[in-house]
This record gives C-alpha cells, structure tokens and sequence, in this order.
C-alpha cells in the first residue's frame, strides 16, 4: 500500500480533535462483528464526490464503486459529471497479471477524452493497494501526459474507519489542490464603502438535498463570499482558491476536522465550528463570521439579517411546533452533530431523550450535557437491539438516524426520520426548519403505526395491542447479549 | 373507520357541466346485466344510447360488448314504442336464446312515458314460447343517478325477478353450508371479484357473486370465434340457490337496497361492506369469513398481511399529509378516502358525479355533486399533490401538473385498467406502492439551486430559476 502507517497515525493523531486529549489516544478501531460504519474508502468518496465538475474515477474491483454509486443525496447547480459512477473494475486477470496500473492510466485517459472533466480524483480501494499499485504515480503521470489534473485519494477500506477516510480525502485536498490558483475578483458594481465583500469557507457542508440553497441567499445578502464550500455544490477551481479564505467553517465536527488545522497551520486562517441546523445554530454561525472577521458594517447586516429572518420563521414554525411540542425523540446520527440536531428539536418544542455519541468529540458531548442536562442517554453503540431497547424504555415517538436504521426502525413499528446523506429533503438554514418539523409530523401523526402494531383482529388476546407489540420486542431484546446493553453509557 | 366527521355535500350550482365525471345509470345497468353469463342487454332508447354504450365498454375493458338496442326513431318516440321492446325481445329470443335478457330504459324512453314493465308482458303474450328466456326490465333514465345506481337498481331488479321467497320455493339458508352469495357493487373491478372469489375460496367456501363481471369480462380467450352473448359471469339459474346459502356479502354501500331485497326474499343472514380497500376492510371481511367457515385464516392471507403493514410502514413516508383529490362514483371515494385516511393522506378535493346517502362516508370536509371542471378547480385551489380518476381526467391532471392515478369508469387509454385488483390486503399493497411511487416522481420539498451573485459561473448554464 503506497499510504504507509505513520501518514495513517498521523491522520488519527488529529491534535484539534477533543479526545485526543485523554491516555487513550486517537480514534476507536471498529470491532469485527460489532461493526456498522464503513471503510476508509467510503468516507473518502463521500467527503469528495459532491465537487461536481470532477471525474471521481474508483479504482478497483467492482464491490467499491458498483456498490456505492449514484446514491448520495448531494445536489449540483450546475454539472453532473460525478453523477456518473467511473471505476476501473479490477478483473481477477488484472490482479493476477499486475495490469491493475495500466488499466487505470487508460482509465483516467478515457475519463478526459470523454468527459473533459476540470479534473480527475482516483480512489484506491483494497486491492489494489494490496497488490501495490503506486496511484499516486500513475497520476502524477496522467496529469503531465494530458494536462488535466489528477489527484490521488488514497484511502483504501483496511486503512480504517469512514471518518480516517473523511479526513484523507481532506488532506488530498489541500495537499494538491488548495493554492493552485487565486480567486476571481469580485464581481464589477458590488462592493461599497459600506459594503465590503469578505471571503469564506464551508468544510464539511454537503449540500444534501440542496440544503445549502436555504443558506447562500443570506451569506450574498451580508456580503460573505463562499470561496469553497468543501464539497457541496463544489467545482474544483472553487478548492483550488480555498486557501484565500478569511474565515473557515467546520460544518461537520470532525468529519475534514484536519483540513481546517491545516489551512489555519499553513495560511493562518481562523475557523470555528457551526452548524447550520436550528434556527438558534443559524443565527450562531452567522454571528461566529461577523465577530471573526470584526467589520462593523457586517455585525449591522448580521443583526438586522438575524431579527427578521427569526421574526419570519418563528411565526411560520408557530403551528408545528404546537404539533410537536413533548414529542419524545432517540437521536442516533452518524455525520450530522447530533448536538446541533438537538437544538434544532429542543427548538420545535420536542424532548430529546437520548443521543448518539459514536461520532462526537469530547467537545460535542461536552454540548450535548449543556443542552439535554447531565442525565443524558449517550449512545456509543448504536446496534439495532440497543436502539429499539432504548425506544421502548424511554418511551420515544420518534427515531431520528440513518437511513441504514430506517427499515429496523420500521419492523420494530417505530416512527422514524431520515437525517443521514441520503434522505431526500434539507433542513439547513431557517427554512429548512420547516420541512423537518413537516416530515416529523408526517411520522409521527401517521395513523399508520396503530393499524401495524394492532394484532389482527382474529388472533388470540386482540386487546391488548400494544402490549404484544412491546413483548414483541422485548423478546428481540432479551437476545441482545448484556455487552450492548452495557454500551448505552449514561453520562 | 378513520373519520367520523360527515363532510359537507355541496349541491351542483352550474348550468353548465364542463368536461362531465358522470357515465350514466343505463350503462350501469347494462354493466349489471353483462356480468350473467349467455346475457345480453338491450337498451330501450334510440340506436345513440347503445352505440355510445357500446363504445364506451369496449374501449375500457378492450372485449367484444353484446348489447342490443330497441332502436327508438321519430315515429315510435311519439307514438309509443312498446313495440320496438317487443320486436327487440323477439329478434333476441329468436336469434340467440340468451339465458337473460336485460332491458334498461334510457332517458328517452322514461320522458316518452315507457312502462318497460308492461312492454314486457305484452312481449311475454304475445310470445308464449319464450317464456322460458328471462327478462328483468328495469327503470334507469340517465338523467337520475349515475353508473354505480344504474348497475345497482339492475342487480335489485334481477333478485327481485328471478330470485323466488323462501317460503315459495323453499329455499333454507345454510342448506348450502358452503355458498356465501356476494352482492358486488359497481366499483368492483373484474379483479377485483378474481381475487375476492379467491379469498372466499380459501376458507373452503363457495362464492356466487352478483354479477360476476371476473367471469364475462376478464378479457380472457375464448375457444369460439364469435358469440353473442356474453362469454361468462354469474349462472342465471344459480338465483333460484341464493336462498340456500350459509351467508351474503355485500360489497358497497350501493348494494344496499338489493341487499334489502335479497334479505327479505331468501332470509339468508348477510354482512354488509362499504368497500374493501386498505387493512381495516379487509380485516372485516376475514373476519367474517372466518366466522362463516369456522376454518382458520390460511397461511398465505395471514402473509398478505403482513406484507400489506409493511408496505404501509415503507409508504407513509410519501403518502403522509399528500393531499389527495379523487373524482368517482360514490363507493369508490369511499374506499379510497379511507384507505388513504388510514397511511395518512388527506383527502383535499372530492367530486361525485351524483348524490348517493354513503357519500357522508367520503372522509373529507366536503363532496361536491360536480364534474371534472369542478374537481380541478377545487383541487387547484386545495393544492392537490395527486388526482385519483378515470381516464377523462388525464388532462385534468395535466393542466394541475400532478400525476395521475387511474381508477374507475372510464379506462380507454391504458391497457388493463379493469383487471387492476384494489381489494384486499395484496391489492392495498399495490395501490400503495403505485401511489407512492408516483409521489416520488414528484420533486417534493425540492430546494431551487441558488445562483450566488458574489462568485458567479458564467460558464454554467442554469437548471432552475427562482
């Protein structure tokens, strides 16, 4: 593998990251057959494939790419070109007869004579960096051959979990693309003594379902120039001026963690961590720009911005929020933070009863404590048995996670929202506060979940309705072995 | 059932109906009649009603349609024309003995003044030698009601002239212990009673359905070329063995009065459904047949079951707060208000094409008596995310821009519409997943691609516009 261990354990060595700080140092290994993330890999190509204009080219046997392509929720505003699913596709001949380089040089070759892509990403998966396939030379050499440019990801599945992966494709990033080229001026007839255009950065944004579209129109109306939103609705000559970034913004807590170190490192850039979910987050992340970058006339724009766009959607959440008020909710997220998810619930007037945590740094759940209280369910292990045990215990009306949880949420007859990168609708910015309080009415109101929890009418006991559902269960969860049950941590 | 509040029914107001929801009563009759077998309608009207019929039956269920006219012209139409249903009833006996003979009236002929009634006794004076030949006359002018009471007066008619009192012919309910009589309204489709048939005989009973359009016009192949007659449906001299069943189904709130009948005549102990679409319905009728059979619920309906909850689990997701409008015959929006009622969709825009008593079943705010002009209006106004209709709603569906579902009378420009199954746990499950899949053709909760005027990209052309 060209990727050797002391790039892998620095990468895991991430010095911003909160629990870095305690003996036990750097990231958890998974557990074989305890584990539901994914690979290096996969964090990899979904931290890069929103930019848009790329052709993300995977280079390996097919399982990689023909099992993950065209499945993200991540919307474009212009090109389309990493719609289309590229791989190498790796023949048990190629293996055997070390063809695997050739094939992918004549693979990013096609690549640019067919689509004229702005550039080509290549992404090692397993076997070819088990075979010892050198992708970075291969790509050094197609860009010099065809003058496109080529950068190699590698983050092959055993090099360990979907966050390593994240965190490589960062660093890809900003090792061969941040600072090859300087930013557009600002356009002609915009800038006024009053009005001063400022550049920023969004790292860990997504863009999924076009969420980000509800964020934008603020950022041009208080004169934020997004210079690179890492990676929704990205081009590749956006990463490549991302250097020039005044301010950057972690979106996603340690998802690119290390790309925002290592801009502040190399150019000095400032950065925070925000979220963009709430109405309250919002406002927040709005305020962190202004006071970051302390122009005077940008704290006005963002205080006069903030009080009207609040005053708006308080009165259009009026309504749900009477809907909603005392629901009970288990939030178990993967790359969304569940702290800002939290808030954004306690916002619409619902309970959080309890939280994953697998995914959070100390400084997150630090947060989750001040905002659910130190009695906190914190949830390190989210296993199915576990969650549908919590469910029933804490009496929860709706499960919010993943869409790999949605249908077990489903066969236990739990409510349920999808809030993970393949769900269909956005709930970024003041807006989007409206479509999740929509889509958590339309579950948990859904006079669906009487009519499956009810016994048929002819089987035996037809009274007790829930009870059977709940023995049901039960009965699913006195199979769990006592470990996962002792893995639901309380804080 | 879901809703308890009765909507409010809103009175036809215009002069003018504008692209018409209505198909009258005569066809519903004459549907009643089609599903006997060796039957054959004869419309007492002008050679227009029954060529229109004609038409229109053949184009939906895509089948050769017998159906006969009594060919009213200027001169029978004011001078009488008892003797045009007379020679019409001869031509037929003569030609084709058909097991039955249907004649329902048109609007011409009830405006003249016809007594069918009496026509037909003249017929049956005049022409001893075919008393053998049953003929039900029934009263059904296309300007009352519409096709769902057109086909139930048809269906009240044959019981009421061909099914014979207990006590005269002796007939003694749960002689047969195994037959289970099925009133079958006009929103069943001939799949619909497929898989009805099926259900009943899963529980080792014997259904004889009425009428059996599943039998006549299934648009199955037959081995002769050409007949006459209708091909298949319910035994006419099954009707005399109704008294003799363990129990009656009825199917729709439609079949209401003939259901009164065939209780008053035979005696035979019956069980009464507004429809069967969705879990709770079809719950009912299971339940039911359990009791009548006292055999347990088989394996696979037990099966179908689940697959019907999951399916509303993975579809609730789409179908929840969709707003739906739907325009049909009175039983139908009753089945397809409450089935969406129990995934939770709201039913926003509702138009009957006539006023029928079930219609406070219909669960919504309000059913408005109308035409197709009526439910886009409505539907329009209530931001409808989809139609449920016959074909003569495509452009109404295309004018609102939301996708339509095919459901109804008529069917003309899909192949299969009347063979689709809505009943039962596996044709809820379908009619969930057609439903939602058509939502997902929507781009709901659709976020416009914003177009940032601080870092442009001239070289990009733009999808959307705000």
């Amino acid at each position: 593998m060209s990727m050797n261990r002391k790039d892998i354990a620095a990468l895991l060595d991430e010095p911003a990251c909160a629990h870095n700080q305690k003996a036990k140092a750097g990231c958890s290994k998974p557990k074989p057959g305890a584990t539901a993330g994914g690979c290096a890999f996969d964090g990899a190509q979904i931290a890069l494939l929103p930019i848009a204009d790329v052709a993300h080219i995977v280079h390996g046997s097919i399982a990689c790419a023909g099992s993950s392509w065209d499945s993200r929720g991540t919307r474009s505003s212009g090109p389309t070109l990493f719609k289309i699913g590229m791989t190498t596709d790796l023949t048990e001949q190629d293996v055997i007869m070390g063809r695997g380089e050739k094939r992918l040089f004549h693979a990013i070759k096609q690549a640019i004579d067919s689509y004229r892509p702005a550039a080509v990403f290549v992404y090692n998966t397993c076997i070819p960096a088990m075979i010892g396939d050198d992708i970075e030379a291969v790509c050094k050499q197609a860009q010099a051959r065809w003058g496109t440019p080529v950068v190699p990801v590698d983050a092959a599945g055993f090099y360990g979990t979907k966050n390593l992966g994240n965190r490589i494709a960062g660093e890809a990033m900003v090792k061969y693309v941040c600072g090859t080229r300087e930013p557009d001026p600002v356009p002609a007839g915009i800038e006024r003594p009053d009005f001063k255009v400022h550049d920023i950065a969004l790292v860990g944004e997504y863009n999924i379902a076009g969420e980000q579209w509800h964020v934008l129109p603020l950022f041009d109306e208080l004169g934020l120039r997004v210079l690179c939103t890492l990676s929704g609705d990205a081009r590749f000559r956006d990463v490549q001026t991302m250097h020039r970034s005044q301010v950057n913004m972690m979106v996603c807590s340690k998802a690119m963690i290390n790309v925002a170190r290592k801009l502040e490192a190399t150019y000095g850039t400032p950065w925070f961590e925000g979220s963009f979910y709430g109405v309250a987050d919002v406002s927040q992340a709005l305020r962190d720009f202004a006071r970051i970058i302390a122009d005077p006339d940008l704290t006005a724009r963002t205080e006069a911005v903030i009080a009207r766009e609040e005053a708006a959607i308080n009165a259009r959440l009026e309504p749900w929020r009477a809907r909603l008020k005392g629901k009970r909710v288990l939030l178990y997220t993967g790359g969304v933070k569940s702290w800002s998810i939290v808030s954004a619930l306690q916002d619409l007037g619902m309970s959080v009863v309890a939280t994953g945590t697998k995914k959070s740094t100390e400084e997150d759940k630090a947060r989750i404590r001040a905002l659910m209280g130190e009695d906190a369910v914190m949830i390190d292990d989210g296993n199915p048995r576990a969650l549908i045990k919590i469910v029933h215990e804490q009496r929860v009306d709706c499960l919010i996670a993943g869409g790999r949880n949605l249908y077990t949420a489903l066969k236990a007859r739990i409510p349920f929202l999808d809030i993970n990168q393949e769900r269909e609708f956005g709930y970024e910015g003041y807006v989007g506060m409206l479509e999740l309080a929509k889509q958590l009415c339309l579950t948990i109101e859904s006079p669906i979940w009487d009519a499956v929890r009810r016994p048929a009418p002819w089987a035996i006991g037809g009274s007790a309705v829930h009870a059977a559902a709940d023995t049901a269960a039960e009965s699913i969860i006195a199979d769990a072995d006592d470990a996962s049950a002792a893995e639901v941590a309380r804080a | 059932m879901p809703d308890v509040m009765k909507p409010e029914i809103l009175k036809r107001t215009k002069a003018l109906s504008v692209n018409p929801l209505k198909t009258s009563a005569t066809l519903g009759a004459a549907l009643a009649f089609l599903g006997f077998r060796r039957a054959i309608p004869m419309l007492h009207g002008s050679q227009g009603c029954t060529a229109f019929g004609k038409v229109f039956f053949v184009r939906h269920f895509r089948e050769p349609i017998p159906i006969q006219s009594t060919a009213m012209e200027q001169v029978s139409a004011i001078m009488g024309a008892n003797e045009n249903v007379v020679e019409g009833l001869r031509v037929l006996c003569e030609k084709s003995q058909p097991d039955l003979i249907g004649v329902p009236t048109t609007g011409l002929a009830e405006t003249q003044g016809t007594d069918i009634h009496m026509a037909v006794r003249e017929f049956r004076a005049k022409y001893p030698q075919y008393d053998a030949i049953p003929i039900v006359a029934v009263s059904t002018p296309d300007f009352t009601g519409c096709m769902e009471s057109g086909f139930a007066l048809a269906v009240r008619a044959i019981i009421d002239d061909l099914v014979p009192d207990a006590a005269t012919a002796g007939t003694k309910p749960g002689r047969r212990r195994r037959q289970v009589n099925v009133l079958a309204g006009s929103a069943l489709t001939p799949g619909d009673l497929e898989h009805l048939k099926e259900l009943i005989e899963s529980f080792g009973l014997r259904p004889v359905v009425l009428p059996d359009l599943s039998d006549s016009l299934d648009g199955h192949l037959p081995e002769e070329e050409f007949n006459p007659l209708t091909i298949g449906g319910a035994l006419v001299n099954e009707l005399a063995t109704l008294g003799d069943a363990a129990a009656t189904l009825v199917i729709g709130a439609s079949m209401d009065a003939a259901a009164d009948l065939l209780k008053a005549r035979t005696g035979v102990p019956e069980h009464r459904f507004q429809h069967l679409m969705g879990l709770t319905a079809v719950d009912a009728l299971v339940q039911t047949l359990i009791a009548i059979s006292g055999n347990p619920v088989p394996e696979r309906v037990e099966r179908q079951r689940a697959q019907l909850q999951d399916a509303m689990l993975d579809c609730h997701f789409m179908l929840g707060l969709t707003r739906v409008a739907i325009a049909a015959d009175a039983d139908l929006l009753i089945g397809f208000s409450q089935f969406l009622a129990g995934v939770g969709a709201e039913t926003v825009a509702v138009v009957a094409p006539a006023t029928a008593p079930a219609l406070e079943h219909v669960c919504c705010d309000r059913v408005a008596i109308g035409d197709l002009e009526d439910l886009e209006s409505m539907a329009r106004e209530r931001e409808a995310e989809i139609l449920i209709g016959s074909s003569h709603a495509v452009h109404t569906a295309q004018r609102l821009d939301i996708p339509l579902l095919r459901a109804g009378f008529p069917q003309y420009d899909r192949v299969g519409g009347y063979q689709r199954t809505w009943i039962g746990y596996q044709g809820a499950r379908t009619a969930l997943f057609d439903l939602a899949n058509l939502l997902l053709t929507l781009e709901r909760g659709e976020i416009h691609p914003y177009y940032s005027r601080l870092s442009p990209r001239p070289d990009e052309p733009r999808q959307h516009t705000h």
